[in-house]
């Protein structure tokens, strides 16, 4: 039986997981660069190692209140083609290994933006963990569904 | 033969290109035999080469070519196969006529190179139908001959070359590497060795290169590029620690640490380097051809060859830089009858100078042809309508100049398959300032214009102003700024509205203003007082930035801003500052643009400020300086640079002090002493001076203080006579004397005026000139 493992995460206490192959690394940082003009979703620059990497307002990319940047921010950091570019979200959870047999495609009562990032659900133990898609929670450009 | 004419300094040069392409050539015939096309080509060349050897009468050569000639037919018309001995045949006939080719430009003649060695090889070959026999005797006799019988043969000079030229013969798979490799040293050695010998070790430094050199991945220098930047922000950081620290071990250690992390900095970016003579080499050929073509006589100067600069902007140079000599050629120098008619030599020199000033390259095209007439360029732009007779009659000589680098602007009186479209100048300007550089034209008429390119050393690494709006920090490319402008608020130093658009009379002329916090949207920070303003210039337009705060000049590493921020069109890219935050680094021809929106109504408000003064045009622009007691208004144009010296930096020459600035030797000129005044700087640390430049030459004005900046009409002047003074004036309600800079210059430097300084000529504000307040 085939199982995968998934780095998860909370944010509005929901859990969400992400392939832990997509995942470079986890961490917690406190100073953001704000970019003026940017879509909303984006946090802001930071540096990893010399890096200037962008964090996207996972907050915001579900639709929510952006995340006020008072104290540090955890950052998921994730790899995609053309670079690396980080999730905030509110809590960091487990590894999970998890079988494909508890997945599920997404229920049809969500709606709204989330519904656009979400490939599907895993049924844990009395919770649910929605599964994201990298490449669309990343996408920020102007113009992608989250832009009020 | 005493010196290389002409036509065989171009053979060179060509037979060289060719003799590349030929090594790259006959490698691929060999993975296709069959290849009629590469075979017609490498026929092709050598036939050249064949027939312009017979024509300087270089028989070696041509006798040479000529059995290589016929091997090939052979090939070409199928009657003969191509075997991979046939390829070392004529990868070693090859290897001979490049041989004969540096001898040739070494010593202006063939020499003693032996030639009848692979003349049979080759008649063998032909002969033979290339039977396997021959071949295993062929290749190691190859080798053993060409490295023998050069050496006795080329004694002297030539030996070097003789003996390296033989290497890839062996083998031919490197040729292609060595073919390509010393490419450039190859070909501009060739071009530009004006006398034969001149450089015996040409061939030396070629081997040398070939040999210890090896083909990096840019990619992975961008990589170590970035590591090194990260470095030196953790070297940054960690001597700040250092020095709060107290322990003397650690401060040791940390000192070495900032030195091998500069020293890694340094090695590390001149793996990127390469010689701008890398694009030079190019240039006597094209301006050969170009002057032969419209008939003029021109001599190409060059200096500083060895100047280097990042590879990935040498190549974003080289268009601009070409385009920039042809029209020199084409416009610039005149016809020889026009010259002797002017009083000058009927050849005209252009000159190519390549150096390093403050952290840029500079790279200048001078010509010493008609120069470019303001007035002409003035009455072009009216007749276009491009400007008002009003606005040019308020432009500096200076802005009126830098008009040429208009889209569709061109004074040509005839237009030429060169130049004269109009298209190309503005072309050169949105190059150069796409890799942050900056393009500017002095031209004295009658004597000639100069074009100077200013280029940042390298795409990774620039130096940049960095200032604070609202809670951030941005970072503005320096190249950009103009000066530094502070206002309180109070005596004129204030924001003006004209019709809505923001705008700050700069000594008397309207500056549009953007401010940077509305631009990026952000809540309105600073008001209109107590701020600062970044004057800029780009795409042709000054504007001035109004920020909070100016915190810093720094070199600062530039990263590549993720896509996603493309859209945005604000940021040229990001940097990692000292604290290690990220910061951007703002794109200062977007902000032009925006500053472009207002330009009518900022132009309509100048007007009116024009017609109420009643074009009273003796407006003086007076840098005032303090000397003892005393305030010396200087008049600004005069002006290059304000330097703060600390006092060790004075030192005597003879009688006469100097300071040592950007290479050169400063004559100090102590106002206080031309004054006959106490000066209060004598016991000072360091000591404010203003610099003069003209011409490269440069005095130093060593004044107690600067004071400031003002905008006068000189009118009320009383001449007192004091030596070195014009008189005096009342400026901002206090007496202040008129230098007269030209007597006070040639009481510091008799020689000044020897090549006839001319002071109303347009200066370079350098323009990174602070003017406080």
């Amino acid at each position: 039986m085939a199982s995968r493992q998934y780095a998860t995460f909370e944010v509005a206490d929901q859990l969400f997981g992400l392939e832990v192959a997509m995942v470079q690394e986890v961490l917690s940082f406190h100073e953001y660069t704000p970019v003026p003009l940017a879509p909303r979703s984006v946090g802001g620059l930071f540096n990893l190692r010399g890096q200037v990497i962008a964090a996207v307002d996972l907050r915001v990319q579900l639709g929510l209140q952006p995340r006020d940047f008072e104290g540090p921010a955890m950052n998921v950091i994730v790899r995609t083609p053309d670079e690396s570019v980080s999730l905030l979200v509110d809590r960091i959870g487990e590894v999970v290994e998890l079988d494909d047999e508890t997945f599920e495609p997404p229920p049809d009562t969500l709606t709204g933006p989330s519904r656009e990032l979400i490939t599907g659900a895993f049924k844990l133990d009395g919770r649910l963990m929605l599964a994201l898609d990298t490449g669309r929670a990343v996408q920020t450009s102007i113009g992608s569904a989250v832009e009020d | 033969m005493e010196e290389l004419g002409d036509i065989v300094q171009e053979f060179l040069v060509e037979s060289h290109e060719n003799l590349d392409q030929l090594d790259r050539d006959l490698v691929a015939l060999e993975q296709e035999p069959g290849s009629r096309e590469l075979l017609s080509s490498i026929f092709r060349t050598i036939h050249t080469i064949k027939g312009t050897s017979g024509f300087l009468a270089f028989n070696r050569l041509e006798r040479v070519t000529h059995v290589g000639e016929n091997l090939l037919a052979r090939l070409r018309d199928g009657t003969q196969v191509m075997t991979p001995e046939t390829t070392n045949t004529l990868l070693r006939m090859v290897d001979v006529v490049r041989t004969l080719l540096t001898t040739i430009e070494e010593t202006s003649a063939e020499g003693e190179v032996d030639v009848d060695g692979v003349i049979e090889a080759v008649t063998a070959c032909i002969e033979g139908g290339s039977p396997a026999a021959p071949a295993a005797k062929a290749e190691p006799a190859a080798k053993a001959e060409s490295a023998a019988k050069a050496e006795p043969a080329a004694k002297a000079e030539p030996a070097p070359a003789a003996k390296a030229e033989p290497a890839p013969v062996a083998e031919p798979a490197p040729a292609v590497e060595v073919g390509t490799v010393p490419a450039p040293v190859a070909p501009a050695a060739a071009a530009e060795e004006d006398h034969a010998g001149a450089e015996p070790g040409v061939g030396q430094t070629r081997r040398s290169i070939a040999e210890s050199s090896i083909r990096v991945d840019v990619d992975l220098l961008d990589k170590l590029m970035n590591l090194v930047g990260e470095l030196v922000l953790t070297r940054n950081q960690m001597l700040r620690a250092v020095t709060a620290s107290s322990d003397p071990a650690l401060a040791r250690t940390g000192q070495r640490l900032n030195l091998i992390t500069s020293e890694l900095q340094e090695s590390v970016m001149k793996t990127r380097m390469q010689a701008i003579d890398h694009l030079w080499s190019k240039l006597p050929r094209v301006v050969r051809d170009l002057s032969s073509s419209v008939g003029k006589q021109v001599r190409l100067a060059m200096e500083g060859r060895e100047t280097e600069l990042d590879r990935s902007l040498l190549e974003a140079v080289k268009d601009p830089l070409t385009h920039l000599v042809r029209n020199a050629v084409d416009h610039g120098i005149e016809s020889p009858a026009d010259r002797r008619a002017a009083g000058k030599p009927a050849e005209g020199v252009l000159t190519l100078r390549a150096y390093h000033e403050g952290g840029h390259v500079i790279v200048e095209v001078a010509d010493d042809g008609k120069g470019i007439d303001p007035a002409r360029i003035a009455e072009v732009a009216i007749k276009r309508g491009l400007l008002t007779r009003d606005q040019v009659a308020h432009m500096e000589r200076r802005e009126i100049l830098n008009l040429v680098f208009k889209a569709g602007f061109s004074t040509a009186e005839k237009v030429t398959n060169v130049s004269g479209r109009g298209v190309g100048m503005d072309v050169v300007k949105t190059n150069i300032e796409r890799i942050g550089g900056a393009v500017d034209v002095e031209s004295t008429l009658g004597e000639g214009t100069t074009w100077r390119l200013t280029i940042p050393l390298t795409l990774a690494i620039i130096q940049a102003l960095t200032v604070e709006c609202g809670t951030e920090r941005y970072a503005i490319p320096q190249v950009a700024v103009h000066e530094l402008v502070y206002l309180d608020g109070q005596n004129g130093r204030v924001i003006e509205h004209a019709m809505g658009a923001q705008v700050y009379r700069l000594r008397g002329k309207l500056l549009p203003l953007v401010r940077l916090d509305e631009t990026l949207g952000l809540p309105d920070s600073s008001g209109d007082r107590d701020v600062y303003v970044a004057v800029l210039q780009a795409e042709g337009r000054k504007f001035g930035l109004v920020v909070d705060r100016v915190l810093n000049t720094e070199e600062v590493v530039v990263k590549a801003l993720s896509s996603r921020f493309k859209e945005i069109g604000m940021y040229a890219g990001a940097t990692l500052l000292g604290d290690g935050r990220v910061a951007l680094i703002l794109d200062v021809p977007s902000l032009a643009r925006r500053a472009h929106l207002n330009v009518g109504a900022v132009d309509r408000a100048q007007a009116e400020i024009d017609a109420t003064k009643g074009g009273n045009d003796n407006v003086d622009r007076l840098l005032i300086a303090g000397v003892g007691e005393r305030r010396v208004a200087i008049p600004l144009d005069m002006v290059t640079r304000l330097e703060e010296f600390p006092l060790e930096r004075f030192e005597r020459v003879g009688a006469r002090e100097v300071v040592q600035y950007r290479d050169q030797i400063l004559p100090v000129l102590r106002l206080a002493q031309l004054l006959g005044v106490y000066s209060d700087t004598e016991q000072a640390a360091s000591v404010p001076v203003v610099v003069y430049t003209e011409r490269g030459r440069s005095v130093a004005l060593a004044v107690d203080r600067i004071v400031d900046i003002v905008e006068d009409v000189v009118g009320a002047q009383r001449d007192f006579g004091d030596d070195g003074l014009m008189g005096s004036a009342v400026i901002q309600a206090r007496v202040t004397e008129l230098l007269d800079v030209r007597r006070a210059i040639m009481a510091a430097d008799p020689r000044f005026d020897a090549e006839g300084v001319d002071t109303d000529g347009g200066l370079d504000l350098d323009p990174t000139m602070m003017v406080g307040a």
